[in-house]
């Protein structure tokens, strides 16, 4: 289930690519046991799932988003049975700008890259939807980019056309609290701050619903969370 | 008995001392069990019970903590010592300002605190820099962490979000810092048995929350009206009188362990249980102030894991004040 589509092609005859390909997992795992004990730390991680039970079905989880440690924070929050096979989306132009950026994101968090940018005559869904059809579980920040305001901006209709495709598996709305003190916008030193995510009652798109009042309807799901 | 205690090494001596207090919580941890076996023939009864029964496991459960973490650091020698106790402060310092609203103006200066004055504090300690230590935070940082603040330039409650952070660092920080201190204060004729120290403090404030908890229960029971209904349900002065008694009396049968006579461990011991209980009052005031009834909530999405500032508020402010009237009397 795990693919990294990233990776490129072992040369057997190369000894750097063959010496890449094994030092890569290597490192991912100990980078990744770094970043959840750093996240634990700072934050606690805590998950608090209030409306569902975590459960190794085939979701999509869809949070609001205020910082870029939030992918770090829903990926540690997740019990480790689950965290392999469910991928977060993140967005292509910012996550695969430097080398390093990319090997993180791909390696370790194992994420679907989408383009925000819409190029003439391709679908922005389709690494999702390939995904999905590939039986993992997806986590999608449906705003589309960070907000900086106290609420969630309006939600972009990606989750919609999912939920369209693929009619029968949930929707678990979420609401990570707190992020945005852990490592404001422009600052590099994070500060130790008590986060949690929390994950709400499973919804499903209605026959015949309409997209405006389906994604409000899912905004105003995540945000109801705040307050529990 | 008495005369082979004596002959005992400090070593064997504060060993001896943890068995004896593992003991005791074995033993109440026991009766604890037998009491939750209890049968009732009326329901609502039995759940009152229950509700009883939880709430004293629950008590005994952070003295199992607390003592559990004390033989810890006693085993681990100087150095670990502090880094456990500073840890302590960083996870209690964290939750603190989990419910304390700040903004991003305030960034840099929980970066000073966090990663600045927190180790300088435990740093010192480790240098015996007493007399710096005593006043590095009340005024050095004091003054110097609303600069880093007003730098950021954010009007905005600036004076409600500085008096917070101060807030915080001054029981967490300070106060917690005053533990691993009590451990490297030379007293005469004591050769190095300051861990009695600790666990006499520990012990007593202990003792006194815990009787008086008991006794404000009893109380609430009768209808008594507790003295600030507002702030807790449970402060009553006639039971804060005996949670007092308790923790002093024990304090005063504890004199053999520390450098005290029984007058001098009475009197310290009354200290260290007024300054912890009312201190514990206090944190029970900002908390409501946040509206929530304990840091560990499960009522609020902020909120994190742990309660370790519930289970430690009374000893963070005791300390410094048991700390401060022991330099003081002894000269040191």
């Amino acid at each position: 289930m795990k693919s990294t589509g990233t990776a490129a092609p072992v040369d057997p005859t190369n000894l750097r690519s063959r010496l890449k390909a094994w030092a890569s997992p290597v490192a991912a795992e100990v980078v990744s046991l770094f970043l959840l004990g750093l996240v634990r730390t700072l934050t606690g991680s805590q998950a608090r799932w209030w409306g569902c039970p975590p459960k190794a079905e085939q979701r999509i989880y869809f949070a609001n988003h205020q910082s870029h440690v939030d992918l770090v924070m829903i990926w540690a929050a997740l019990p480790k049975e689950l965290r392999h096979s469910t991928r977060a989306v993140a967005a292509r132009d910012y996550w695969t700008k430097s080398p390093f950026k990319k090997w993180l994101t791909s390696a370790v968090f194992n994420v679907i890259y989408v383009s925000r940018t819409r190029e003439a005559d391709e679908d922005p869904l389709e690494p999702l939807i390939d995904a999905l059809h590939a039986g993992d579980s997806l986590i999608l920040f449906p705003e589309g980019t960070r907000g900086h305001a106290d609420e969630p901006q309006p939600f972009k209709a990606g989750l919609y056309n999912l939920a369209l495709k693929f009619p029968h598996i949930e929707l678990i709305p979420a609401w990570i609290a707190n992020v945005q003190r852990v490592m404001p916008k422009g600052e590099v030193v994070p500060v130790p701050v008590l986060c949690s995510v929390t994950f709400g009652a499973p919804m499903l798109l209605q026959d015949g619903e309409d997209i405006h009042v389906f994604l409000q309807r899912a905004r105003s799901a995540v945000l109801a969370l705040r307050d529990i | 008995m008495y005369q082979t205690l004596k002959h005992l090494s400090a070593t064997q001596q504060v060993g001896a001392l943890f068995v004896l207090v593992f003991g005791l919580l074995l033993l109440a941890q026991g009766v604890v069990f037998l009491l939750s076996m209890r049968e009732f023939e009326d329901s609502q009864a039995a759940q009152a019970h229950q509700k009883a029964v939880r709430n004293l496991g629950q008590l005994l459960k952070t003295s199992w903590a607390l003592i559990f973490i004390f033989w810890l650091a006693w085993l681990a020698g100087d150095a670990a010592r502090l880094v456990l106790f500073g840890l302590g402060s960083f996870f209690a310092l964290r939750e603190f300002l989990t419910l304390s609203p700040t903004r991003q103006g305030d960034h840099r200066s929980l970066v000073l605190a966090f990663f600045g004055v927190l180790p300088f504090q435990y740093w010192l300690v480790a240098t015996e820099h007493f007399n710096l230590f005593t006043v590095f935070i009340p005024v050095y940082v004091f003054l110097a962490l609303p600069v880093a603040s007003a730098l950021a330039n954010d009007p905005q409650r600036f004076l409600e979000r500085n008096a917070k952070l101060q807030w915080g660092i001054m029981v967490c920080i300070y106060g917690m810092s005053h533990v691993p201190a009590l451990l490297l204060l030379d007293f005469p004729h004591y050769d190095k048995k300051n861990a009695f120290l600790v666990f006499f403090l520990v012990l007593v404030v202990q003792t006194c929350m815990v009787t008086q908890h008991l006794v404000a229960l009893r109380l609430m029971r009768l209808g008594h009206a507790p003295a600030a209904p507002q702030i807790s349900q449970s402060f009553s002065w006639r039971a804060w009188w005996a949670g007092m008694a308790a923790g002093s009396v024990l304090g005063a049968l504890l004199a053999g362990i520390t450098p005290f006579v029984p007058g001098q461990a009475f009197a310290q011991a009354f200290i260290a249980c007024a300054a912890g209980s009312l201190g514990h009052l206090v944190m029970k005031a900002l908390k409501r102030d946040r509206g929530i009834p304990i840091w560990h909530g499960e009522g609020k999405a902020v909120t994190g894991a742990g309660g370790m500032l519930d289970r430690v508020d009374s000893l963070c402010f005791a300390a410094p004040v048991f700390f401060h009237s022991v330099r003081w009397y002894f000269g040191l």
